[in-house]
Order: structure tokens, then sequence, then C-alpha cells
């Protein structure tokens, strides 16, 4: 039978009043009076009636809430809104009722019982039913969640909601077909765009194979004398795909503009500098696995490694922002677990760039206009609460971030989500970052189970009560099931040395991880019957290449089995033999006995047709922006430090723990002011004292001139923010992320191969090797506008580098911030007139041209003079100068510290160039008086100004020659650069509590 | 305790060995399997975390299993002259338990926080011997301490009242207000069993490392030992043992 329970807050719910306010924002002001939040357990049971109630209590906290079964404890409001899951959406506090009961009664986990769980709005006041429409929106994100509105009558007569149960039932259909491909060329090209037909005339959805790639197909099964199955097409569309092979990086590329020839951008640029990098080292080499790996990894010290990966989920976010980001930071906390024989994650990184907050735009996917896009604020709004969730959730401290705003994100945000994690080096006398599946180990997968979510777009013929939207196009992530695992295998199995491998499942899902990992011992065999689902009626295709989350695939010993299997009992953990790794050259599927899938590793890995690529040449200009009139630039540095790409952004670092694993050294926020830091130091072993440094930076406004120039900003900028706190250039390594768009355009296509130029160039003569990096090359919206018209928006190409280094010695860490009155302000590096694309010409209305280049030779000198600064203790703070050049550093550093700054900038230079140009190279330190000259003197051979004095009265005041060109102080200034933090936060954004 | 989703436990034993202690990491599971071993120990303790994922309110799930299995246990170890400490998540699971007063909910501000604040010692018990103020970080979206009137009476009497939240360094140091989460009575930890066992939301694991602390880039050259402050609290809970076998 079918119960409800519904437990009910006593006394003040502070989640009202949150709501209230945003409701009120919906144009309801006023018309509100009484909301009450009720959470509904729908239970299908055949528990009797003392049971029950047992249940309900344990549901419930005495001293904060009551219960109610079958009948809602209140009734006097005029709407009742229920928001809850569509069938198939992952439900995570239905999985841990379940367990309660389970555990409470007794009872066996087979038993017939089933939990769906709800949120219930009462609502009271002058509202109509359009008013209700518009809170349910609000509060729900219809790819995922439905909402039922219930009036006054309704629940009057009743006291009860109905008794639904949102169940998946998939229709029955052939589980296997056969795809003909002896047809014609145009037939090819078709199932590679659109998929594969099913028996009832639909795609399946696109395999992104183009016709080269369907040809060698062809050939290939021509050979054979047979026809693929849809397993085997869909599993060579997974590992052939771009996000798999990384087809762009790996083409060969002919550049039109000086006819050269680049055998594949990736081996000669990224994997090229490392390679060069690392010989020059020598014995000082600390890379120890790169670009083998789910993660690359670096020595810590001579016990531990440290590891990173950085990855994007642009797509998943832009439909669903909150499941998109949470199973990107879960996802990538995955990659960390599946490094060597497997990783403890200590560390989360996140970056977001999304649209303006101001753009009311409406955008459609589709030409009928229903499928909207969400305003850009939604999408903020649902990625920051995912990432909060993940992270928090996970107890791994968020330790470092930026957000970035754009109208070009608009279509497409990027969400990126890195993690960083330690491994000893030696495990069981192993290396740890060697793996090795042997042929006969089973093939064992551990954690969630799977279901439809994450296939390419198929249709999803659920028969319910009301639920259309396909239940595959998003996947929410459940970290708890992910934080079971992760310690069971990182903190115990590795130790007890149960597996001889393992790696993630994330995307192609078992297709992807058990052929990878089967190259190790040259073959696999799956009996996908054995694969647990949610729910049945999975086709062995939709096995095979579901992306459901929390997965880890192993190669467990057969002898080892048993111990293996008991340890994820007891921790709660599922764990599933699903086949053998073999040595026979093949990746073997069959589902039920019969063969669905055998096809040599070989080809499955390397048959893909190598592509060659053009470039076509491509220049950018823009007129000189208008510079202000008068001396004065007081207003316009309040106005720019106001801007959301410069102001702080304390309520997303605020709502992130950064402080679990006790490791925190330099925080997001530091000094009274609470400035955001561009470098954050933890220490990863609890023992030690050494700590690693993160950092990151990134210019996509610098593509609109040159992308060369983007990413030599990126690297510069991300290695300097690095030594700033204190890293070492010695031990400092740097991952790439690329997200492009129109990759196929010729033009585009130069850009990246610019940018991979500079790539080269900045990492080689810094030393900094890469270790890991991503791509994702098609972030391009192509919709519909408001009335139908068509519309395409690309973002800017951007390149995100990321910075990991380690420190000897955590001591040695330096903030950003001033610290004493009396102390001197000195600027090392040169600065330049280079305002183009800077924040400040974007601010003018133009862009410019002259976009900030860098001198690797004296940024290197200057580099090393600051590392030997900050070893001898001679400064007292030390600010990367970055995004809104020397003016907005001085500002940051002095309301980071409340304290004044007087300074007088001589020189030639305009005063706009002085004070806002984006030149790379700089570093804003200051010094107490008595080391002044042992800075000096340190400092020869490097530029390095002395600007002026710290001061006590709070006044910021720059001359430049006669003229007073800033004239402010400090607590304006700190209220300025909260602002935009301060109205997010006031908002209350979700009334969600905990997560 | 570990597991389910608790996740201090690695730092907040590191904390016990560095005041003194030997500590185990035993996850409920294992526990539940082999109830005597909570014989072996003096201290029990319930560290942060994210247990079940807060699903269905923050400690109440662990909270279930752990009384469903292990209640008559619990009551055992508790007869003894020992110690238990719930920090964070383990406060709200210990309240769930039923050994603390009072229940935990959202944050005033309805977001989780993570930031440093001040604490005032107000109650009598062997794990605040010496201290009266200290500086710590809170991390939680569910910290909003609730009492009813006549309960709060009892408590405040009966020297119950573990710390209350106060504008003290920190709260200067960065210009923000005292009390965090709306807290009633501004009550940050409370006490029961004679002082021996107590639940705060603060982390002072999280405090147990000079570094650790906003103010010490501004004070480093000042800063003299490695420690902070936190670690005080679990010093101690060792030293109670330690005294008394003197």
């Amino acid at each position: 039978m079918i119960s409800r329970i519904y437990v009910t807050p006593k006394g003040l719910d502070v989640r009202v009043g949150l709501y209230k306010k945003s409701w009120n924002e919906l144009g309801l002001s006023g018309k509100l009076s009484r909301i009450t939040i009720i959470d509904s357990y729908l239970i299908e049971h055949s528990l009797a009636k003392a049971d029950l109630l047992r249940v309900a209590s344990a549901l419930t906290n005495p001293i904060l809430e009551g219960y109610s079964i079958d009948k809602l404890s209140k009734t006097n409001c005029d709407f009742a809104l229920e928001i809850g899951f569509k069938p198939g959406v992952t439900d995570n506090v239905a999985h841990t009722v379940k367990e309660t009961i389970i555990d409470l009664l007794h009872i066996k986990e087979e038993a017939d019982l089933v939990v769906y769980t709800s949120k219930v709005f009462l609502i009271s006041g002058t509202i109509s039913a359009e008013d209700i429409k518009k809170i349910a929106f609000s509060l729900h994100n219809p790819l995922i969640e439905t909402s039922y509105t219930f009036n006054k009558k309704y629940f009057q007569k009743t006291a009860n909601l109905p008794l639904h149960v949102p169940e998946v039932v998939l229709s029955k259909t052939s589980p296997v077909i056969r795809v003909p491909l002896s047809v014609s060329s145009a037939e090819l090209t078709k199932i590679g765009k659109e998929g594969i037909m099913d028996p009832q005339g639909f795609r399946r959805g696109p395999l992104a194979l183009d016709l080269d790639s369907m040809k060698t197909i062809q050939e290939y099964f021509t050979k054979l004398g047979r026809d693929p199955t849809d397993v085997e097409l869909e599993s060579l569309a997974q590992t052939w795909s771009e996000h798999c092979k990384h087809t762009i990086f790996a083409s060969e590329i002919e550049d039109t503009r000086d006819g050269k020839i680049i055998d594949s951008l990736y081996k000669t640029y990224i994997k090229g500098a490392t390679n060069l990098i690392r010989k020059k080292k020598g014995a000082a080499d600390f890379c120890v696995s790169v670009f083998s790996d789910n993660a690359g990894g670096i020595a810590f010290d001579d016990e531990y490694l440290i590891t990173h990966k950085v990855e994007t989920h642009n797509s998943p976010s832009a439909l669903d922002p909150f499941g998109g980001a949470i199973t990107g930071i879960v996802g990538v906390n995955r990659d960390t677990i599946g490094f060597g024989l497997g990783a403890k994650p200590v560390a989360n990184t996140y970056g977001f760039c999304f649209g303006e907050l101001d753009d009311k735009r409406k955008l459609f996917r589709d030409r009928e206009l229903t499928q909207p896009m969400l305003p850009p604020k939604r999408i903020m709004e649902g990625v920051i609460k995912g990432i909060n969730a993940g992270g928090n959730c996970s107890g791994i401290p968020t330790v470092s971030g930026f957000i970035k705003f754009d109208a070009r994100y608009r279509g497409k945000p990027l969400v990126f989500a890195g993690t960083v994690g330690l491994i000893p080096r030696n495990i069981n006398g192993r290396h740890s970052e060697e793996k090795q599946a042997q042929a006969g180990d089973y093939i064992v997968v551990v954690g969630g189970r799977v279901g439809l979510d994450g296939i390419h777009g198929a249709t999803f013929s659920s028969v319910t009560l009301d639920s259309v939207s396909p239940a595959t196009a998003v996947q929410i992530g459940d970290p708890i099931t992910q934080k079971k695992f992760s310690d069971a295998i990182v903190k115990e199995a590795r130790a007890m040395n149960l597996y001889n491998s393992i790696t993630d499942n994330g995307a192609g899902g078992i297709s992807c991880s058990v052929s990878e990992m089967a190259k190790e011992c040259s073959g696999a065999k799956v009996d996908l019957e054995k694969v647990p689902l949610k729910y049945p009626g999975l086709r062995p295709w939709e096995i095979w290449i579901s992306e459901s989350q929390e997965r880890m695939t192993l190669a467990v010993p057969q002898k080892k089995w048993e111990v293996f299997n008991n340890l994820m009992k007891r921790r709660g953990v599922e764990a599933t033999v699903i086949g053998e790794f073999t040595d026979s050259g093949k990746c073997a599927v069959s589902y039920n006995g019969r063969i669905l899938m055998d096809m040599d590793l070989e080809f499955l890995h390397n048959g893909f047709p190598k592509k060659r690529l053009f470039t076509a040449p491509y220049r950018h200009t823009h007129p000189n922006p208008k510079m202000p009139k008068g001396s004065s630039r007081t207003k316009i540095l309040e106005q720019l430090l106001s801007k959301n790409n410069i102001a702080g952004f304390s309520f997303i670092s605020d709502q992130y723990d950064h402080e679990v694993q006790a490791s925190s050294v330099l925080k997001p926020l530091s000094g009274p002011g609470r400035i955001n830091t561009d470098a954050q130091v933890f220490k990863p072993v609890l023992a030690s004292s050494r700590a690693v440094v993160l950092s990151s930076a990134l210019y996509p406004s610098y593509s609109d001139i040159n992308t060369y120039a983007m990413a030599a900003g990126a690297l510069d900028t991300a290695v300097r923010n690095a030594v700033s706190a204190g890293a070492k250039l010695s031990h400092l390594a740097i991952l790439d992320n690329f997200c492009w768009c129109s990759s196929y355009n010729k033009k585009l296509l130069a850009e990246l191969v610019d940018a991979l130029k500079a790539c080269y160039d900045i990492a080689t003569a810094y030393g900094t090797p890469f270790i890991s990096g991503k791509d994702s090359m098609f972030n391009d919206f192509q919709g519909y506008g408001e009335k139908g018209n068509p519309v395409k928006i690309s973002i800017p190409p951007t390149l995100l580098i990321s910075a990991i280094g380690v420190m000897p010695n955590l001591q040695k860490t330096i903030s950003p911030e001033f610290k004493n009155a009396g102390d001197l302000i000195y600027l090392l590096g040169e600065t330049k007139d280079e305002l183009g694309a800077s924040e400040y010409s974007k601010m003018l209305g133009s862009l410019g041209n002259n976009v900030p280049q860098v001198d690797l030779k004296k940024n290197l000198t200057t580099y090393q003079a600051l590392e030997n600064a900050i070893e001898k203790n001679l400064l007292e703070s030390s600010l990367s100068v970055n995004s809104g050049g020397f003016a907005i550093a001085l500002a940051k550093a002095s309301l980071g510290g409340m304290l004044g700054a007087k300074i007088n900038f001589e020189g030639n230079l305009n005063i706009d160039a002085k004070l806002f140009s984006e030149s790379q190279g700089r570093i804003l330190v200051s010094v107490s008086p008595k080391n002044s000259k042992k800075i000096e003197k340190l400092m020869r051979g490097v530029i390095c100004t002395k600007l002026g004095t710290v001061s006590k009265d709070g006044k910021v005041t720059i001359t430049s020659g006669q003229n007073k060109i800033v004239d402010t102080n400090v607590k304006k200034l700190y209220k300025i650069y909260h602002k935009f933090s301060d109205s997010m936060s006031a908002k209350g954004g979700s009334a969600s509590g905990g997560k | 305790m570990s597991g389910y989703g608790l996740n201090c436990e690695e730092e907040t034993k590191f904390a016990f060995e560095k005041a003194g202690g030997i500590a185990d990491i035993v996850h409920l599971n294992d526990l539940i399997a082999s109830p005597a071993m909570l014989k072996d120990y003096d201290i029990l303790a319930f560290p942060g975390g994210f247990a079940y994922g807060d699903d269905t309110g923050s400690g109440k799930a662990y909270a279930n299993k752990f009384k469903n299995h292990l209640s008559k246990e619990l009551e055992e170890f508790l007869a003894r002259d020992t110690l238990v400490i719930g920090i964070c998540n383990g406060f709200q699971i210990v309240t769930s338990l039923g050994i603390l007063p009072g229940a935990l909910t959202f944050n005033s501000g309805g977001k989780y926080l993570d930031r440093w604040l001040d604490l005032k010692v107000e109650g009598r018990s062997p794990w605040l011997t010496g201290i009266k103020t200290i500086s710590v970080p809170i991390a939680h979206g569910e910290g909003r301490y609730v009492i009813d009137e006549e309960d709060y009476r009892v408590l405040k009497k009966n020297k119950q009242i573990a710390f209350t939240y106060t504008h003290g360094k920190i709260c200067k140091f960065q210009n923000l207000e005292a009390n965090p989460n709306g807290s009633m009575h501004d009550i940050a930890g409370v006490l029961a069993y004679n002082g021996r066992v107590l639940g705060l939301m603060p982390h002072t694991e999280r405090a147990m490392f000079a570094h650790q602390s906003p103010t010490w880039q501004k004070n480093k050259k000042m800063v003299k030992s490695e420690w902070g402050e936190g670690i005080l609290i679990f010093k101690n809970a060792i030293n109670y043992f330690l005294n008394k076998k003197r």
C-alpha cells in the first residue's frame, strides 16, 4: 500500500522568510501572508500501522518537527504546491529514508519498499493561480522535477495529497539490433549524425561520427563479414568521441599561414613542452605521472605524490545548473580516486564563466520555442549550489576558485571543476602511480546503480502519470554514495592490496572504463546482465554506455574478491562482478549469453582515422577607447572596482567549506578586509610542514585581439599568482583547459594554434611543465530568439591555466594585503601602455589593440628575485597585479589590510596606463622600512619602483607629477569591493540550508 | 566514529594524538559488529561531516542507526567516568541521540557558512578547564541552536552551556557579527552528564595549528608556537584521564 508521511516544522522556520523574500521579487510583494514548508515521504510498503508510526517518528526531530500520516497537519491555506522528482531521477533523500527504514525495522533489503520524497509548500495570501505558477517555476527545473498545484478546495476535502508514485516504466523493445552498414554514404552520414534507427523508427541520437569514421567502421566490419551490433557502434562512438580522443588536438594541422604541418597540437606544444622541461631538469624533474592517467601526478616529498586534474562540465550545467555542477565536481573527484592505485581527494577547485547577470534576452533551444534557456542568474545560482553540495558533502575543502562574466557565456556557461589528490609513492612495495589489470581478474563495478542517466538524448519511453521529459538528459550527483566508496577504497582496500587496477566511470560509462583498462592486459569480457540497475527494462546498449554517476571500475584478483566484497558490504558500498579481464586482444560483451560485441581492442582504440585540418589567417582590430578628460581617476577607479569581474565574491567563498581536513594555510579570503586571494595554500599531510600552492588565471577578452596574448597572459598570471604567495618556480606545474568554439572554422583553428604556441613558449621559458589538460571544443549555442529568429552565440576562445606548486615550508606563505602602517610599497616589474582588452578599456566601451605582451626574460628574473625575497622573509605582503592593473591591485592590498596608501607614481606614461594597464610580470609588495636596503639590493637587475608608504589614516591617494589622480579612502573601497557579493548574499539565493 | 559521510575523523584523531592520547577511527558498522570494543576506550568522539548527506535533517539518520543498535552500550559507556564530544555534524548526531539537550536547524541566513568566530566559555566541564575565550572556525548549514525557555533556564542554572558566540578578537579583526547562525541565546555548544558530554558547532580541530587562524599572517612574527587555541580542548580531555591516574 501507499502512505504519505508529512514532517512539519514547529516554531520558527528560517527558510520561510528567505522564500518569501525571493518570491516577493517575482512581483508578489505584499501578497503573501503565510508559508509552511513540509517534507513529504511517499512510501510504497507492506508495513503494519505500528511500524509506520515508528518510521514517522524516526524521521522527526521532536524538538523541531511534528509528523502526520496521510493527513496534512495544516490545511488552512490557499494553495499547496508540491515539488518532487521526475521518474528515474536520483532521489538521494529517498535512499537514506529507505536505509533508515530497513535498519530500524530489521527488514530484508529486497523487501517491497519504495520511497519518494517531495517538498510541499502551503501558501496563504491574496494570490492568484498565475502567481502560484510563477512561484512553481522559481522552485523547480522541469527537466528533472515536477510541480503540482492544489487549491484550497482539493485538500480541505481530503486533507491529503494524492498518493501517486513516480515510477519508471519502460516499454519493451528489442534488446539488440544489427546496423546494416552496406548503405550509401548519405545514409552513413545520417547514422553518424542522428544515430541508429530504432525498430520503432526513431533515431537514437547523435553518434557524432563523421563520414570518414563511418567508412572506416564500414571497412572493418566488411572484413569481418558481418554488420555491427548497436552495442558495437555505440561503443565506437563513445571511444572515438571528441571528448575521449581529443580529435582536434590529435589531428594533423596544416597552418596555411606559414605552410607548416603540425603533427598534433597536443604532442607538439603541450607534451612537447613537458618533455623538453623534464629533460632540462634532469635529476630535479618532479613529474611522476603525466598525461597517462586520469590526473597528472608530481612529487610532493619523498613519501607522497600530489595529483591535479581540472575538468569542464559546460553543457550539462547549461541545462541543469545544479546537477551539471555537482556531477562536475564529484566527477573530477573520481578522476583523483582513479589515479594510479587511488589517490585521496584533498582539495577542490572551481571556476565559473557566466553570461552577464542583467541579460534578460529570452532564448530557446528549439524553433517551436518550447525549450527555454535558463537566464544567467539562474544558471549561476544553480551552479554555485551544485559545487557547494558536491564539495561540502564530500569533506573535501574547496580551496581555490574564480568567477568571470561575459555576455558571450550566455549560450554556454563554462563550469570548471578540479581536484587535487594525495597518494603515498609506494604502496605494498609497488609504485602507486602504476596499475595493471591482469588477465583473469574480475571486472568489478562499485558504487551507484545504472539507469538511463546521461545517455545521448535517447528517447525515453516511460509511461507514468504525467512525465514526458527524458530523465536521460541530466544526472544528479550523490556525493555520499561516492564518499562511502572513496573512503573504503582509498583508506582501506588500497592498503590491503585488494585490486590491481582502478579507473573511474565518466563519459561513456563502463564502455569506456572497461575498454580503457582492457589495454593493460589486452582484453576484457563483460556480461551486461550482471550490471546492477536502478530499474528494470534497460536495453544492453544503454547499460553499456550509461553515464550514471558514482561508479568506479576495478580489476580484482579472483582470490581476493571475497575479502574485497566483504569490506565493501561493511562500508555500505555495493560491489558487483560484471566480467573478467582477458588477454584475448578483444573487448567482448554479452547479454544473457548472447554475444553483442566482439571487437579488436586495437581497432577500438587506434582504428580512428587521422584527420588533417587547415587554418586560415585572421586579424582583429578595434578602435582605441576614448580616454577620460581631466586628471582625476578616483571615480573611475571606484567604478572599475565595483565591476563583477573584479569585485570580491565572498558570497561564494563563504559557503564553500575550505577548512575541512584541517589543511588551510592561505584561505580564499584574506585579511581584515577579506579580499579574495589569487593563490591559496594548504598542507595536505597533517604531520608535515610542506604545503601546496594553487592558483589559476584566464583572460578570455584578450582573445578579441589575439589568442597568443590571451594564452600567454593566462600562463604568466597563473605562475605569478603562485610565486607571489610563496611557490617556487622549481617545483611548479601547470594544467591547461581549452574551451573553444566552432573549432572546425579555419580562423578559429589558427587562433587555437597561436594559443598553443604561447603555451609552449611560456611553459618552457619558466620551466613549468604541463601535467594534465582537457579540452572542450564546441562551446557554441545554436538556438532561437523570442520571435523564432535563429541565434548563434559562441564563447570567446578561453584558456584556463591552473598552477600547482609545492612549498617546503608553509611558514613562508605570504598573503596579499598590507599589514602595517609605515611599510614601504614597491611595484616589481614594468608598467607599459598595454590597455588593449583590459577591464578598463572594456568599461570605456572599446578594446583598443595594445594587448599585454609577456616579456619572458624580464619576468623570469623578477619572479626569481621575488622568490628570493620571500625566502629571506623580506616582504610583509605580496599581491600579483592582474585584471584592472596597478590601481585595482593597490585598492585590494589597502582594503584587504584596512590600511591607507600614499603613492607617487612618476614617469612619462599616461595616467590611464599607469593606473589600469594590465602589463604582465608585476607584483605589488610591501616591505618593513628596516628591510628596504636589503630589498633594494636584492632587486638589482629587476625593475623595482618604490612608490610610497602604507598609512594608518586609511586614505588612498595616488599622485602623478603635480596631479592627485586618485583620492579616496579604504572604508569606501571596502564597501565598493564587497557590494556585488553583498547584493548576491542578501538575496538569500536558495533557502536550502545545509545543502 | 566514522562512516556514512562523516569526514573530519582523520584530523580529529590527529588532534587527540598530538594532545597525548591514542586514538582509533572506528566505522559505525564495525562498532555495531563488535559493540564490546567501546569498553576499551575512555573518550568517544563524533567528528564533523555530512552523515547521510544531511538527508531528512542533519544528524538524524546516523543517530537513528546508532540508537537502533548501540543504545545499551552507549548507556554503559556514559555510566563510566568517560568523555564524549560531538563536533559540528557530531553535535547534530549527539543531540539527535538524545544525550544533549536542544536541537540544531537551518542557519538564519539560510546558507552554509564557513568563517572564523569567537567563543566565550560559560559552563563547567573537564573539556573546558582553564579556557575563557577561544577563536575557532565554523562550517555548517544547520547550526542554529534551538531550545525551549524552560530547558534553557535549567541549562543555565546547571552551567550546561559550554560556549556562547561572542564579539571577540576575530569578529573585531574582520568586522563580523558574533552569532553567525541565529542560535538562541547565542549558544554554540552545550554540556550534559556533569560536563562530560560536550557538543559544539565550531571545529576546534581546525584551529589546532597557529597558521590556521586568519590573524596568523598579521601576527606571523609574534607567533612562536606551532599550535593554535583549538588544541587546548583535546589536551584537556587527555589530561582529565592523566590527572586521574596520578
